[in-house]
C-alpha cells in the first residue's frame, strides 16, 4: 500500500472536480462505481485501492444514494464542502439533463424489441463489470489487519447472504458488520499493544 | 389516462418531506426504498400511474449516470401529471421542474448532510482505533456485496439453457475487465448492439 501511495495525484481545482466527476457520470451505464473505481484508482491515481474500499465502506453504510455519498466524500477530502458540492453536482447535472432528454424523446420507445434487446445486453456487460470490480478490489484483502482468511471469510459470507440467499442488506450490513469491526478492533488493538512494548523494550 | 391532478403547495411539501425520511433509511442505496416509493405515489396519492412508475426506473437505470436519477424522473412525471402532461406547455415543465426539485431535494440532502458530518468526524478522528475498526472491518463485507450485485444482475437471467449467451456475455465483461484496459463504454456498445441486433 505504502508504495502505491507514493505516487498519488490530486485534482487541481473545484472546476477539476466538477469536470472529472461529470465525465465518470456520463460513463456509467449501468452503475457509476465502476467507472469511479476504473478512472479514479487506475487511470487517474487519485486514490489506492485500498483507500477507495475505506471510502466506499463508508458510502455504503450511510444511508442515502451511495454513489453521491461516495462523491461528497472524496470531492470533501480534497476541497471541504465546496468541493464536495463541485464533485456531487458533476455527478448529478450532466446525466440528469440527459436523463430528461431521454424521457421526452424516447419515453414509449423503451418498449420496443430492439430497444429490450440493447438493455438486456447492456445489462449483462454491467453485470460482469460489477463482478471485476469486487474481485479486482479484492486484492486488497491481503493487507487487511484482521488477516488474509477471516477477511476471505467476510467478503464470503456477504456475497452468500446478499447474492446467494437474498437477505436484505439491512439484516447483512448490521449482523455481519459488527462482528467484523469487533473482530477488527481485537486485532488492531493487538498490534498496537504489541508496537508499544516493542517501543518500550528498545531502550532498555 | 392522466386525469389533472391537483397539488396543493402542502402536497408539494409532504413529497419533499416523504423523501426526505426515504433518503435516512435507504441504507444501500435509493433503490432500496422503491418499494416504499410505490406505495406512497402509486397507491396512496396515486400521483402516478404504475406504468409511469416503473418506466422511471428502467430509464434511470439504463441511461449514463447515478442511479438515483430515477428518483428525479418520479419528480418530473409527477409534475408533468400535475400541469396536465408533456404537450399543456411550460406551465406543465416548470411543474416538472418543480417536481425533480422536491423529490432530488428530499432524497439527497438529508443524507448527504448525515454523511459529509460522519466523513468530517472520521477524518478528524481517523486515528481513533474504533474508526480504522469500522472501515477494516466493512472492506471485506462491501468487497463481497459489490461482487454480490453483480451476480444478482447476471442471476435476473435464470435460465441456463435459455441464457447462456447473456451469461457468456457477463463472464466475458468480467474478464477484459479484468485483463485489459479497454474503455468502459466500448464493452458496454458491445453488448448494447449485440442484444439490438437480437443476437442475445
Amino acid at each position: 500500500m505504502s508504495e502505491e501511495a507514493t505516487d498519488l495525484r490530486q485534482p487541481q481545482s473545484k472546476t477539476e472536480l466538477f469536470i472529472v466527476f461529470t465525465l465518470l457520470a456520463l460513463q456509467g451505464v449501468g452503475g457509476v462505481l465502476v467507472v469511479v473505481q476504473r478512472e479514479l484508482v487506475e487511470r487517474r491515481k487519485w486514490l489506492t485501492h485500498a483507500q477507495f474500499v475505506e471510502e466506499w465502506s463508508v458510502a455504503q453504510v450511510m444511508p442515502g444514494p451511495n454513489v453521491v455519498n461516495l462523491c461528497l466524500m472524496l470531492g470533501g477530502k480534497y476541497f471541504g464542502l465546496p468541493g464536495a458540492l463541485a464533485a456531487v453536482a458533476g455527478l448529478i447535472c450532466g446525466p440528469l439533463v440527459l436523463v430528461l432528454g431521454l424521457a421526452i424523446l424516447f419515453g414509449g420507445v423503451s418498449d420496443s424489441p430492439v430497444a429490450q434487446g440493447a438493455l438486456k445486453g447492456m445489462g449483462a456487460v454491467s453485470a460482469g463489470l460489477i463482478i471485476a470490480s469486487g474481485l479486482k478490489l479484492s486484492t486488497t484483502l491481503p493487507q487487511n489487519p484482521m488477516g488474509l482468511w477471516l477477511a476471505i471469510a467476510f467478503a464470503a459470507l456477504s456475497f452468500v447472504a446478499v447474492g446467494v440467499l437474498r437477505i436484505p442488506l439491512t439484516w447483512v450490513l448490521p449482523c455481519l458488520g459488527i462482528v467484523a469491526c469487533l473482530l477488527a478492533y481485537r486485532s488492531l488493538k493487538l498490534v498496537a499493544e504489541s508496537a508499544i512494548k516493542g517501543k518500550d523494550k528498545d531502550p532498555a | 389516462m392522466n386525469p389533472m391532478l391537483n397539488l396543493s403547495p402542502q402536497d408539494w411539501f409532504d413529497l419533499f418531506i416523504h423523501f426526505g425520511l426515504l433518503s435516512l433509511l435507504g441504507i444501500g442505496g435509493a433503490i432500496t426504498t422503491a418499494p416504499e416509493m410505490h406505495r406512497y405515489l402509486v397507491d396512496e396519492k396515486q400521483w402516478l400511474t404504475e406504468a409511469s412508475f416503473s418506466s422511471s426506473i428502467a430509464l434511470a437505470q439504463s441511461a449514463p449516470g447515478p442511479n438515483v436519477l430515477f428518483v428525479a424522473l418520479m419528480g418530473w412525471n409527477v409534475g408533468l401529471n400535475a400541469g396536465g402532461g408533456l404537450s399543456a406547455g411550460p406551465h406543465a415543465w416548470s411543474l416538472g421542474f418543480l417536481g425533480i426539485f422536491a423529490t432530488m431535494a428530499g432524497i439527497m440532502l438529508p443524507s448527504s448532510i448525515l454523511t459529509y458530518k460522519a466523513t468530517q468526524w472520521a477524518h478528524t478522528n481517523r486515528n481513533l482505533l474504533s474508526v480504522r475498526a469500522f472501515k477494516t472491518g466493512m472492506a471485506p463485507i462491501v468487497i463481497g456485496l459489490l461482487v454480490s450485485t453483480g451476480w444478482l444482475l447476471s442471476a435476473a437471467h435464470r435460465d441456463l439453457q435459455q441464457d447462456w449467451k447473456l451469461w457468456l456475455v457477463t463472464a466475458a465483461a468480467t474478464i477484459l475487465m479484468l485483463k485489459t484496459n479497454i474503455h468502459l463504454l466500448w464493452m458496454v456498445a458491445a453488448g448494447g448492439v449485440l442484444g439490438a441486433a437480437g443476437l442475445l
